[in-house]
Parts: C-alpha cells; structure tokens; sequence
C-alpha cells in the first residue's frame, strides 16, 4: 500500500444543540443548507477540490441521515479503490467501549484507521462550517514553515475578538499565546477549528492524552502542544468562513446567498460544491406566483409568494401563501393563504391553510433561553401546523401538532409545542 | 426482468430542423432537467432490466458524454451493464448502420451472447412512463412472437411520420401502414416491441442473408401473416418529440400540473447529475407558469416558457411561450417570443428574436460572453 500524504479527519459526531429541534432528529451536518446541500458538503467538497482523496467522517449523535447522505461517497467523487470517504463510528475493543468524549478523544479512538494510511499530515475538520477553502495552500504553508501543527485563523473585527478563541502570533506567523474568549484580546486573529498536524506529532499528543476525560482539542490538545514547545503556526484565511452553529447564524447564512451578487457564490465554475442530488426536475412556478430575491430547489411548486427565502427541493407553496426571509427544507407542504415570515421549517412539514408564523412582539423564550433568543419561527421535521392558528415569534413546534394545541388558536411570542413523534 | 433492453438512438432528423446539427434526438434535453433517452434508460432500469444497449451512430457525441458514466440509471452491476454500440469495422464488414434491423443485426453477437429469454427494444425519442414487465406478460399469455405496443395517434401532431396499426379483437396486428400519406387508422406503434431474443435472432439472420435492413418494413410488414404480431395498447402519457414542433409541445406539456406529477412520482425518471446551485430569483424578476431548471438565476421576466440547467436571465429581458435549452447566457434587454435557443447560446444584450407558434423560431448565436 502506498502512503497518502495528507488525509482528513472530519468531525460530525456533534448534536449541535444551539441549533435546537433542527438537530432534534440529525447532526448539525446534516442540517439542510442552500436550498440543496448539507452542511457537510462544504467541508467533503473541500476536500475533494484540494486533491485530498481519503476522508474519516467520525459520526455519534444520529448518524441515520448522515450515514445515508454520505454512503460510499459517489457525490464527491470519494468512492476509492484505497481511500475514499469513511464513516468512522465508535466502536468496541478488547480494551472496552467508549462513547467519543470529546473531539481528540474520538480521533485517538481512530488511530488505527489513520495509521493505515500511514499518512505524513493529518488535516482535522469539523461539520459546521460553511466556506470555501483550498486546503492544499494551508498544506503548504505548513511546510513552509516547518510547523507541527498549524491552525488555521480568520481575522475577525478587534472589537468582537473577546467572543472567539485566539491565536496570538509573532511576526513569523508563529503562535505565542492563545486566548480564549478574553475580556482584553491582544489579536484579531480567531481559530477556525481547521487543523493540520504533522502526523507523527499528532500521535505523540495523542498518546500522551490518552487518559485525559473528555480529551479535546481545544482545551487539552492546543495547550498541550505549546506547552511541550512544538511549532505552532497561523494560517491567516482571508477568504468567506461562516460558523452556523446557532439559529440565527445558521438563518443569516442562508439569506445572504439571496443577495445580487452573494459573499458566498455557489454558481461559480470554479470549487464546485457537491451533494447527493435528491431531484432534478425543474421547478414550477405558477400562473399568479410572486417570486423575488430567493433561491428555490429541484421540484418545488411554486402559487403564491416567495421573497428573500431559500426554499430546498419539492416544496410547495400554494396559491395566496406567503414564504418571507424564511428557510424551508425539502418535502414541506405550505397550504392556502398560511404566511411565513422568519421562519425556519425542516423537512417533510405540512403548513395548514392560512396559518400564520412569526408575528406579534418579541418575547424571551419559555423553552430554552440560550438556544431561542431571536425572532425566528423553528419548526422540526415532519411537524404539522393546523390550519388557521397564529405562531409568534421566537418559538419552537415538534411534532404533529392539532388545533387544541393552540388556545385561541395562537401559540405566543417565545412559546413551544413539544409533541411526541411525527408524521412519517 | 428475464429480458435485456436495446435502445435505438443512432437516427436522425430532418424535422428537428437546426437542433439535430449537434447532438442526436435521443441526447435531447427534455422538461428542464432530463434528456430525451432519459425515460427510455429509467424505464428499463425500473422494470428490473439489467443489461441494456444503446446503439447510436449519428452526432454520438453528446449522447456518449450524457452517457459516459452507468450509474446515474444504477446500470454498470456486476450482472448487467448499460453497453454503447457504434457502428465498428470488422473483418466481415465496415458499414454504417443502415436502418433499424441492420444495427440489430451488426450486433448479433450481444444477443446471442446473453442469456436472458427476451428482448426489449425501445427508442430514444419517446417520452412516457412504462413498465415493460407489462408488455411482456401480455406476450406470453398471447403466445406472441413479437409485441408491438401502441397508442392512440397523439392530437396535433403531424400524422405522416408515424406507423399504424390494425389489430383484430383479440389483439393480432393484420396491417400496418408505415408513414402514410392519409390514413383512416388511428392508432399508432410507439416503436416499442418484445421479442424472444432467439426468434429476433432468426428474424435479423434471415434480414442479413437478404440484405434488408429495416426492422419494420422487413420483419413486421413482411411477417405479419405468417408470425403472432400483437398490438399492446399502452396507456398513460407517451410522445414522441423527433420533429421541432412535437418537440416544443412535449415540453410545453411539462407545464400542465398532471404531466408533472406523473413523472416525479414514483417510479422516478434519472438522469445524469450536474451539480449544479439551486435556481436563483433577483429582485425585478418576474415568472409565470413556467419551469425552471437548476443553476439559472433569473433578473427578468420569464412567461410560459422552459429554462434549462444554467440559463442566465439578464435584467428587463422578455421570454415568452419559449424553451432555453442548458447553459445559455441572454444578455440585458432581449426579448424572445415563440423560439427554442440552442443550449450554449450567448445573446447579446438588446437582441429580438420571435417566431410565431406555427413557426418557432430555432435561436442560434455564439458570441463571446463579454462582448456585451
């Protein structure tokens, strides 16, 4: 077996909780994206596009949707004679089970399979990142710079720096110190949680880890590696990277694909993002529709009105409804007359003729503050809205809901309706 | 399925009038997101048939690109392939295919090397949902040496370039008139038969020995008193899209809710994927009852008409009752009315173009991108 220089670890075992009941069902990865992707095919599509041809995906928390998604990796071109895309889940040995504790630890779990590979730099991502990166350039900038391990970092506005993790450096590119969300930054310059380490020193840290609880890169690894005075770089991305890891990240990120001519262009020839097609029928749209500023996927049927939305493949908007600044995923029915605004539907939902979501006063959230804390509507997977009711703004709906559900036929501001199972 | 598939893809013509120049009519794009062998390959695949070969001979570029690769039908098993037959020289003959029977015939050794009992054999120009499990069925109870299946003459087409058939009450074809000039049948073959692979080897032998090489006139026409030739009456959607006018109608056809539904359900119709962004709407736009393929982005206005895969719309353009086949670029401007473009089109901005719904107007200009 010949060696692989360099092969990615890809980290899509995280629920992603401050995405609440979009990932109540699927991993953050797998949350729909763009009207067509999943979050994963940012990171699967750079990889392919930086020649890198061998990928572990290391999956726990449901993995059903991701698995499918994934499967032998013909989408991105990943389905390899030796090599290719490998779903990674933990798994028993003679020494035990363990469920992956944290981001190091389920890597030191795959020792194995990267040793296999025999590989000279490891390449560490995660499954929550929308961007376009060339990971070969971040390569060789680590060579360049003789590094261990090399981080890649994204300058971000001084005045926001005390929300992220640090890197300061010295004029070298070379990393002094790290802070991590500090009252007083000494750098702009955040951590993007894309890494590459020189193999051999991965494992090294690794071994020496072994034991730690929870092992994770950013808390154990990163100081680990300073401390023992390895070669630390920065790997300066100037380039688009979105973190979408909360509501209204994850709801921004979306509609600033609609713009003219959008940060994030998803129709040039050149880095193709890939993703296992659904459908590929053209879309409708009908005889009164009122369509502006949206991006709308394979076999949607489109009556009523669209505007600065992102609708996934299959929807259906009927006649006299409205879908505004809204993300719609696949399969969802949108009855007579309902109106959306804000709103984030998941999969396969039905919408009753004439509801309306998102209006009235904002109001802080009953069910979890942390994760609710804007004006969006977020409903999870195969949930179903009666007709006619009234949905206020910042609340959250599972499930197959019936007008009982709302008394006066309204669910308030900052309300939730939690309902066991859903429609298949 | 104990049958292999052929599909016949190698004609062309006339009646596609400028669109024939590139491409094959079985490479057509067809509804936005399909081409025209689509439905046949997809039918194949969903009645369980794991071989299947396409024979092809005219402009085969564009079909072999679409079909470089099996998977996308889920053909290219272990069992079973999706193989591409073009005319080859061999130490016995060096000739093009000169009609149906005689591209059967050039590939005699595929059939008799399978091994499966039957032979499906369809076309690549027509646009319909089958399953052939069907059709075969109907051939053994009927003790049939060949099926024929047929359908109702479609309403508006042109009637002279279709066979017809006349079946008695049990279902026995007693005539066929190959593309007359008037006719008093309506009922019409859709180019679709079973057949026993050996008696179609016999048939095709015996078509080489006397150098006949159209598989209508010289085995239907010829044995229809002497063989069990038996109509099977499809029903559902079928059309045939081989001249320009039947072409833009199917399409068209493709705006009607049922014509939609019927072929997104299941079973699905596949296709080559293109990975391409989903359709893109910019402030100012303004579509009616039109479809919309993936990767366009639309500034104008769009009314009953088709954008393919990768159509820009510029800004205050007017496209009506029209279809924009893939990865067409119209500049600012420009309006177009009753015209099928060429895919790969660039119209400049400020252009015209119309034709009227008798005479469609067949657009194509090649400029650079940015001459603006």
């Amino acid at each position: 077996m010949h060696k692989k220089e360099m092969i990615a670890m890809l980290l899509a075992g995280g629920q992603g909780s401050r995405l609440g009941v979009l990932t109540e069902k699927v991993a953050k990865p797998a949350v729909a994206f763009g009207g067509k992707y999943r979050i994963i095919d940012f990171p699967l599509s750079n990889c392919i596009n930086s020649g890198i041809d061998t990928v572990g995906v290391l999956t726990q928390y449901q993995p059903l949707r991701l698995n499918a998604h994934i499967g032998i990796g013909i989408p991105w071109d990943l389905d390899r004679n030796y090599g290719g895309v490998t779903v990674l889940p933990p798994h028993e040995t003679i020494e035990g089970s363990d469920w992956y504790s944290g981001t190091a630890n389920a890597i030191c779990q795959n020792m194995e399979y990267m040793d296999e590979f025999d590989p000279e730099y490891v390449l560490i991502l995660s499954g929550d990142h929308i961007y376009k990166m060339d990971y070969e350039v971040m390569l060789e900038y680590h060579k360049a710079s003789n590094a261990d391990f090399t981080i890649a970092c994204m300058p971000v506005p001084m005045e926001e720096a005390s929300r992220f993790g640090l890197a300061v450096t010295d004029g070298s590119g070379r990393i002094t110190e790290f802070q991590e969300k500090p009252a007083e930054p000494k750098s702009n310059l955040a951590s993007m949680g894309i890494y590459i380490f020189t193999y051999s020193e991965l494992k090294k840290a690794l071994m020496e880890l072994k034991d730690q609880p929870g092992c994770d890169f950013g808390k154990h690894v990163i100081p680990y590696m300073k401390d023992s005075g390895k070669r630390i770089f920065a790997y300066e991305f100037n380039d688009y990277w979105k973190d979408v890891g909360t509501l209204s990240s994850y709801w921004q990120t979306n509609m600033e694909l609609v713009d003219i001519v959008p940060n994030f262009n998803l129709y040039e020839e050149f880095w193709k993002i890939y993703t296992k097609n659904g459908r590929v029928e053209g879309q409708y749209l009908g005889e009164n529709c009122e369509v502006s500023r949206s991006i709308i996927g394979a076999g949607c049927e489109i009556y009523g009105k669209v505007c600065g939305s992102v609708l996934s493949d299959s929807v259906t908007v009927e006649d006299g409804a409205e879908v505004i600044d809204s993300i719609v995923m696949s399969s969802v029915h949108i009855g007579r007359g309902a109106r959306l605004y804000k709103c984030i539907i998941s999969d396969n939902c039905q919408i009753g003729e004439g509801a309306v979501l998102g209006t009235g006063e904002y109001a802080e959230s009953m069910y979890d503050k942390k994760v609710y804390c804007s004006d969006l509507v977020t409903i999870a997977e195969n949930s179903v809205i009666p007709a006619g009711v009234t949905v206020g703004v910042n609340t959250a709906i599972i499930g197959v809901t019936t007008p009982e559900d709302y008394p006066d036929g309204r669910l308030p501001s900052g309300g939730f309706i939690v309902k066991e199972g859903g429609k298949s | 399925m104990r049958a292999i598939g052929i599909i016949l893809a190698g004609g062309n013509s006339k009646r596609m009038r400028e669109l024939s120049r590139k491409r094959a009519i079985a490479a057509m794009p067809m509804a936005g997101g399909y081409r025209s062998i689509d439905f046949a390959l997809s039918n194949m695949t969903n009645s369980g048939i794991k071989t299947v070969a396409v024979l092809t001979q005219y402009n085969s570029r564009s079909l072999n690109r679409h079909l470089a690769s099996s998977k996308w039908w889920d053909f290219g098993r272990k069992q079973g392939g999706l193989y591409v037959f073009n005319p080859t020289i061999t130490a016995e003959r060096s000739d093009w295919y000169r009609g149906t029977a005689d591209a059967l015939y050039q590939n005699l050794d595929f059939l008799k090397s399978s091994h499966e009992p039957y032979v499906v054999i369809a076309s690549g120009d027509g646009i319909y949902k089958m399953d052939y499990n069907k059709v075969l069925e109907y051939h053994i109870e009927k003790k049939a040496d060949i099926t024929v299946v047929c359908t109702e003459f479609p309403e508006g087409d042109d009637p002279t370039r279709f066979g017809y058939v006349k079946a008695n009450s049990e279902g026995r074809i007693t005539d066929f008139e190959e593309k007359p000039v008037t006719t008093d049948k309506t009922t019409i073959s859709c180019g679709i038969y079973v057949v026993r692979r050996r008696h179609l080897i016999e048939f095709l032998e015996k078509c080489g020995e006397e150098e006949n090489y159209d598989f209508v006139q010289d085995v239907l026409v010829r044995y229809k008193n002497v063989k069990r030739i038996f109509a099977y009456r499809m029903e559902g959607y079928w059309r045939n899209i081989a001249s320009v006018d039947s072409y833009f109608r199917a399409n068209m056809d493709f705006l009607k809710y049922d014509v939609r539904k019927y072929f997104g359900d299941e079973p699905a119709i596949y296709t080559k994927v293109d990975d391409l962004p989903p359709a893109k709407y910019n402030t100012g736009c303004q579509v009616r009852n039109s479809l919309i393929a993936d990767g366009c982005i639309v500034n104008g206005k769009v009314e009953n008409s088709l954008l393919f895969k990768d159509v820009y719309v510029g800004n205050n353009c007017t496209i009506r009752n029209s279809i924009v086949l893939n990865n067409v670029y119209i500049g600012d401007n420009t309006v177009l009315e009753n015209c099928i473009v060429e895919s790969r089109d660039v119209i400049r901005t400020n252009s015209t173009y119309a034709g009227t719904p008798d005479d469609l107007k067949i657009v194509v200009v090649k400029n650079d991108i940015y001459a603006g």
